[in-house]
């Protein structure tokens, strides 16, 4: 039997329209064997959790760099949390300042990664969280 | 035997091998044979590939062999005449600096305007504004989708009420405006025309850039509202008003800054951007438009990456380039519309949050390069932008970079100071010819709205963004602070823009509603939305819809109604 592929959601949330790193990162985890499925620019909170429930991906990857990331992120996680979907890992990439790292954390995002981060540690990451097979 | 030397192909690299015309004068032999070979058996050098940042080769040495068939006559020339390698001007700096033009919003109207003044006082001698998301999107800073993004990424712009707030105390008569505002640019600078109007300025005389460059935002930057087609009628609908109302004004500023800063190559940003000026000129034809009354219209603006002399070889080329075109594919006869002129910004996508002081010198460098290629006017970025908009601490000094290069280096005294150079004349070269190999793949392709609709600059773009994350996580490309020379800091201070700002947009709003003639909005819009169903421009529609304080999303909607909106399919 093959090993089922880890599946994962990059998500581009908010009006913010810079996608550089949204696609890298989707084709860095493709690259690692993941099946990577990348949403498109200007999703909101309802449309990305209805595209992880549909698609039951393990992981959901946000790209946020506008300062949306307070608002958007709880959100998020509560209609996760709603449709059952708690155990989902939900990271997040981007511009997020140092204060607001606890807060996301508190309201369930597994991890935050910033600038200057290698698209390995993100692998690395997610296969530690992921169990696979 | 031959006389070549022996361990040519160990110790030379690509670029060297991969030169078939070169053809080396003996005193350049001599040397390595003599002199070099010696040498590299003694101390290797660092590596075999010497690239620039976009991975271009770079040759050990440059001499004349390099540029066998360079006619410094032809292709170099002098400053201010064909083919302006050396620059527009026939004196450059000696006569004026650069226009000293830091972006900056955030905020509402009222926190943009000090931060203005705040500039203007300290030296700084244009502006520039930055508009928030939702601004950019043509949503009110009220709108669902705005939640969150209010004044976040720049300035709130919802009405001519915020403009006047925004430009309150400045006199739009003397001081040059650039607004980067592109979907929805021709509401935007109806607004600006009409606070311009309400101060008393004249039209005719007032100068400024609207960004308006609707292609790059399909390449690259992706804040787009409608599709193609009519977006580029309201481009063409701001050039001919231009024409006609505002003959000073920069009516759009063709933007390679950001397809850049996607992760294109210099290369690809050069022949992207000066196909899409193309683009834009063959549109404006076509609308019967005569070239030489619009085209001198019509600006640049360009990215200054960390690859100094690449830099350097990309303005040089783009002014090459364009005079080239506009002489031979569109019978231009005005010189006017020959130069190319541009506005240059340093590359945010190459300040680390590692290390954030580290980010003056990378800026310093990049302003040091866009000055030694000619820009006619220049943003540097501050040393906090990889975590936020900058404070007003970081915005000063980066503003004092400029003056820096300015007043202190001595780079201004002359024209074009690397002309004549062998490595930067190849340089360019080699950059001009790369850029061309795009410009005619995109013209076999039917231009570049067919190329966008097919994924073609996009997925050049992916393709070398993702080419430069390898090299980088390689360390075949060292990105100081970030994956080498690694250090423990403390963080910054920030500016944090908090939620207030976007209560106070909605009573704002609220208030505006209440207070307007809703009648006459409505019969305003009303005409609009008539109009984009036919074939007017519709600059005059909108210029009275912005009067009565119809708002940025009710006019963007009544187009939306009409034209529709525009989905992409995402290439990754």
């Amino acid at each position: 039997m093959p090993e089922k592929k880890i599946r994962v959601l990059i998500a581009k949330p908010g009006l913010d329209g810079h996608d550089r790193g949204a696609k890298v990162i989707a084709r860095a985890l493709r690259d690692a064997g993941m099946e990577v499925i990348y949403t498109g620019l200007r999703q909101t909170p309802e449309m990305i959790a209805s595209a992880a429930l549909q698609e039951d991906v393990d992981v959901i990857g946000l790209s946020i760099l506008s300062g949306a990331h307070n608002t958007i992120c709880p959100q998020l996680m509560n209609l996760l949390r709603e449709k059952g979907m708690s155990d989902v890992t939900v990271l997040v990439g981007g511009i997020i300042p140092e204060a607001d790292i606890s807060g996301l954390k508190k309201s369930g995002i597994a991890e935050i990664f910033l600038p200057g981060t290698s698209t390995q540690e993100i692998v690395d990451f997610i296969h530690k969280r992921v169990p696979q097979g | 035997m031959s006389d070549k030397p022996k361990a040519s192909t160990e110790t030379l690299t690509p670029a060297e091998t991969s030169a078939p015309h070169r053809q080396p004068s003996g005193k350049e032999l001599d040397w390595e044979r003599n002199i070099l070979q010696p040498t590299l058996a003694k101390s290797p050098e660092r590596t075999h590939h010497f690239t620039t940042t976009s991975g271009h080769p770079t040759r050990r040495l440059y001499t004349q062999a390099d540029l066998p068939n360079w006619d410094p006559d032809r292709d170099l020339g002098m400053p201010g005449v064909p083919p302006y390698t050396r620059g527009i001007h026939p004196t450059m700096y000696r006569t004026r600096l650069w226009t000293m033009r830091q972006f900056a919003g955030f905020g509402t109207a009222e926190d943009t305007n000090a931060r203005f003044r705040y500039l203007l006082s300290q030296g700084q001698t244009g502006l520039s504004t930055a508009f928030d998301l939702p601004t950019l999107m043509g949503y009110d800073s009220d709108h669902p989708l705005s939640e969150g993004e209010v004044g976040k990424c720049g300035v709130a712009i919802s009405s001519l009420a915020d403009m006047e707030v925004l430009f309150d105390k400045i006199p739009l008569a003397s001081v040059t405006t650039s607004m980067t505002i592109n979907s929805p640019a021709a509401v935007i600078w109806a607004m600006y025309l009409a606070v311009a109007e309400k101060q008393g300025a004249d039209w005719r005389k007032i100068s400024g850039t609207l960004q308006n460059d609707i292609l790059k935002e399909y390449i690259a930057q992706k804040e787009y509202i409608y599709p193609p087609e009519p977006s580029m009628r309201l481009v063409i609908d701001t050039f001919e008003f231009g024409v006609k109302n505002t003959p000073k004004f920069n009516t759009i500023s063709i933007s390679g800054y950001h397809i850049r800063e996607a992760g294109s190559t210099a290369i690809q940003e050069l022949a992207f951007t000066l196909r899409d000026g193309l683009e834009y000129v063959e549109w404006g034809m076509r609308r019967g438009l005569e070239v030489d009354q619009f085209v001198p219209q019509l600006s640049f603006f360009f990215n200054a990456h960390n690859d100094f002399f690449e830099e350097i070889a990309k303005y040089r080329a783009a002014r090459r380039i364009w005079h080239k075109a506009m002489v031979e594919r569109f019978q231009s006869s005005n010189p006017r519309s020959w130069g190319l002129r541009f506005h240059t910004q340093t590359a945010g996508c190459s300040l680390t949050a590692q290390q954030p002081y580290n980010n003056v010198v990378r800026t310093a460098i990049q302003a040091l390069a866009a000055v030694m290629g000619g820009t006619q006017s220049l943003h540097t970025n501050s040393l906090d932008e990889a975590w936020a908009l900058p404070t007003e601490f970081a915005a000063t000094i980066a503003l004092r970079t400029q003056q820096i290069i300015a007043h202190e280096t001595g780079v201004t005294n002359t024209v074009d100071p690397l002309g004549g150079s062998y490595f930067v004349e190849t340089l360019t070269n080699e950059v001009e010819r790369g850029a061309w190999d795009h410009i005619e793949r995109i013209d076999a392709m039917g231009g570049m709205v067919a190329a966008i609709e097919r994924g073609y600059p996009q997925r050049e773009i992916a393709e070398a963004s993702y080419r430069y994350q390898m090299a980088v996580e390689k360390k075949e490309k060292i990105i100081v602070g970030v994956n080498d020379f690694i250090s423990e800091e403390k963080p910054l201070e920030i500016l944090q823009i908090d939620e207030t700002v976007a209560r106070r947009q909605a009573e704002r709003l609220r208030k505006l509603r209440a207070e307007r003639s809703q009648a006459e909005v409505e019969r305003r819009l009303g005409a609009l939305r008539n109009a984009a169903k036919g074939n007017e421009n519709l600059m005059p529609f909108i210029f009275d819809a912005v009067k009565a304080y119809a708002t940025l999303g009710e006019i963007c909607d009544a187009m939306r109604d009409v034209f529709g909106t525009y989905e992409e399919v995402a290439i990754t």
